[in-house]
């Protein structure tokens, strides 16, 4: 697995000078943090790489990092497999909470639609070039995104119920 | 399009001759709540604006504020039809965070119960093609083998549709004589009802008019639309997470994984129909396999002590009320495991920060990500093909919404 990591963070590195920041071996996932806006030629790179294609998403999520230095708030989570060689990769971009924008992909996976727009849906991260990005699962008009996490779960004027001691 | 533009090109669209039908969300026909607004040319679908969320439960969020363990009832509320697969999928995702290795025996145990489940969930989904074909009979009979799966889980851990079933470490409970018996009579009634289930459907000549070559979808699509499971394997693509990266013990038995060719309905319909036969054959080996041993993993801190000792030890007590209590210490770190559903690829995608609860799950639901192939399989259809397209697909509105 470590060599997996090394090969394809050293193709990236050779293809793409600035794209990639970081890169790590999680359990058996290679990782690469990748910049925002080489998202799309990353994953386009990938999906015809010569050791590996990821040609399959199988998956695509928002996180919010309220903690993490400005700047790096939200992340988005990308999921590759290459389905011949029985590999698995993730990658990840952040962007902040100000200007909270990240490309589409739906250009390549067509499964990106879905993902993104509930991605949208629920932590406000806008993806630019997305045919169709409106909220998916929530109300149309809902003016929050619920898995933020400064959004309560419960109703905050409870008082019968002290969830102070679990829980976040 | 989305269903404002439409109510906004309403009479654009009706000067053209096209009609706007709205099917669903409750539709005895969708078997389940899905809205489809659909731009019909006579008999024919120009377009489909599915709308998803009415049974909407936020379970991300809701995972973001419960202890691990409490999460397990979330998982039951997805694909309904096959609870226990959700079940074990969660475990088996905590269990790769904590590195608890499971013992053999309730790793059989497990496969036992996943495949029950995938028979169950197959069997809903073939007849109810056949009931939207126009058959009901087979419906009927294969609801009875299908009770039978559920008295098993009911003997097992006492639920039947939200089962519930199993804890992070491995099972509750060893199967009670009266489970094993159950499971026996099932393993050897059921390939009776099976192939006579069979013989209502596979090769009935309206059957066959009715579903060959509806809704196809090229494999190049399916993939690009992230479909997994029987609806890609219909295509002709074997993958199979049981395969392809085993877990609980799936390396240990053998079997084939059926692919069909066409990808439309009647390929669907019979790829579902071959992996019963073949959970069958699964469920006989792990039966003739069966190893002894405990069936829980040596973890007192994560798996709850028996009540006996609850009440007479100390250090039971203890762990009884951390674990209760959600304090039972989880590493920090991030994992992906994923399990076969009935319907697909089932990912748990857990970030955790070292609290009591996960810092973000992300599920994978397959559901979710294949139904928005839907419109463009149904696209210059008949509605009758929409609607069969839709109960093969076996959309799930519990894994659809979560």
């Amino acid at each position: 697995m470590e060599n997996v990591t090394k090969d394809i963070g050293n193709a990236l590195l050779s293809k793409f000078t600035d794209a990639l920041i970081q890169q790590e071996l999680i359990l058996d996932f290679p990782t690469f943090t990748v910049k925002k806006e080489s998202i799309l030629a990353v994953l386009a790179f990938l999906y015809d790489f010569e050791l590996y294609q990821f040609k399959f998403m199988t998956s695509l999520c928002g996180v919010h990092y309220p903690d993490n230095p400005i700047e790096k708030e939200f992340c988005v989570v990308y999921q590759l497999h290459d389905m011949v060689k029985n590999q698995r990769i993730r990658l990840k971009v952040f962007t902040s909470e100000k200007h909270i924008e990240v490309p589409s992909v739906t250009s390549l996976f067509s499964t990106a639609n879905w993902l993104e727009r509930e991605t949208y849906d629920f932590f406000g991260i806008k993806f630019t070039g997305h045919p169709n990005l409106t909220k998916i699962l929530n109300m149309e008009d809902q003016p929050y995104f619920p898995l933020r996490k400064q959004y309560q779960l419960e109703d905050e004027t409870r008082e019968d119920k002290d969830d102070s001691k679990f829980g976040r | 399009m989305n269903a404002t533009e439409i109510e906004k090109n309403r009479s654009e669209l009706e000067a053209k001759g096209y009609t706007i039908l709205n099917l669903g969300p409750t539709h005895p026909a969708t078997h389940g709540i899905f809205q489809n607004i659909l731009t019909m040319d006579g008999d024919i679908i120009i377009d489909a604006v599915p709308t998803v969320g009415y049974i909407h439960r936020a379970f991300e969020k809701l995972a973001e504020r419960r202890a691990f363990y409490q999460i397990t009832t979330i998982t039951d509320r997805m694909n309904y039809c096959s609870s226990p697969i959700n079940n074990f999928g969660w475990h088996m995702t905590m269990e790769k965070l904590l590195g608890i290795e499971v013992p053999k025996r309730a790793q059989y145990l497990r496969v036992i119960l996943m495949e029950l489940a995938r028979i169950a969930d197959h069997l809903i989904c073939n007849s109810v093609i056949g009931v939207d074909t126009g058959a009901l009979s087979g419906f009927l009979y294969v609801f009875q083998e299908r009770e039978k799966i559920y008295e098993i889980y009911e003997e097992i851990c006492g639920a039947r549709l939200t089962t519930n079933i199993g804890r992070i470490g491995g099972l509750e409970r060893d199967f009670s004589p009266k489970a094993w018996e159950k499971i026996h009579t099932f393993v050897d009634t059921v390939p009776r009802a099976l192939d006579e289930f069979a013989t209502l459907l596979s090769r009935n000549r309206i059957f066959m008019d009715r579903t060959v070559g509806a809704g196809p979808i090229s494999a190049e699509r399916a993939l690009n639309y992230g479909f997994t499971g029987p609806n890609l394997r219909a295509t002709g693509v074997d993958y199979d997470v049981r395969v392809a990266s085993p877990y609980s013990s799936y390396e240990d038995f053998e079997f084939d994984i059926p692919i069909g060719e066409n990808g439309d309905t009647y390929d669907r319909f019979m790829v579902r129909q071959e992996e019963m036969y073949q959970s069958l054959s699964i469920i006989k080996q792990a039966i003739a396999k069966l190893p002894s041993g405990p069936i829980h993993a040596d973890v007192p801190e994560i798996y709850l002590p028996p009540k006996e000792d609850v009440y007479n030890n100390m250090e039971a007590l203890i762990y009884q009320f951390k674990i209760v209590m959600g304090e039972s210490n989880v590493p920090v770190g991030e994992v992906y495991h994923s399990v076969e559903g009935g319907n697909g690829e089932l990912g748990f995608y857990l970030i955790s920060d070292g609290g009591r609860t996960p810092f973000r799950l992300s599920l994978r639901r397959p559901c979710f990500i294949y139904y928005q192939a839907y419109t463009e399989m149904i696209k210059g259809a008949m509605l009758s093909d929409a609607i069969l397209t839709l109960s093969s697909m076996n959309v799930i509105a519990g894994e659809l919404d979560a």
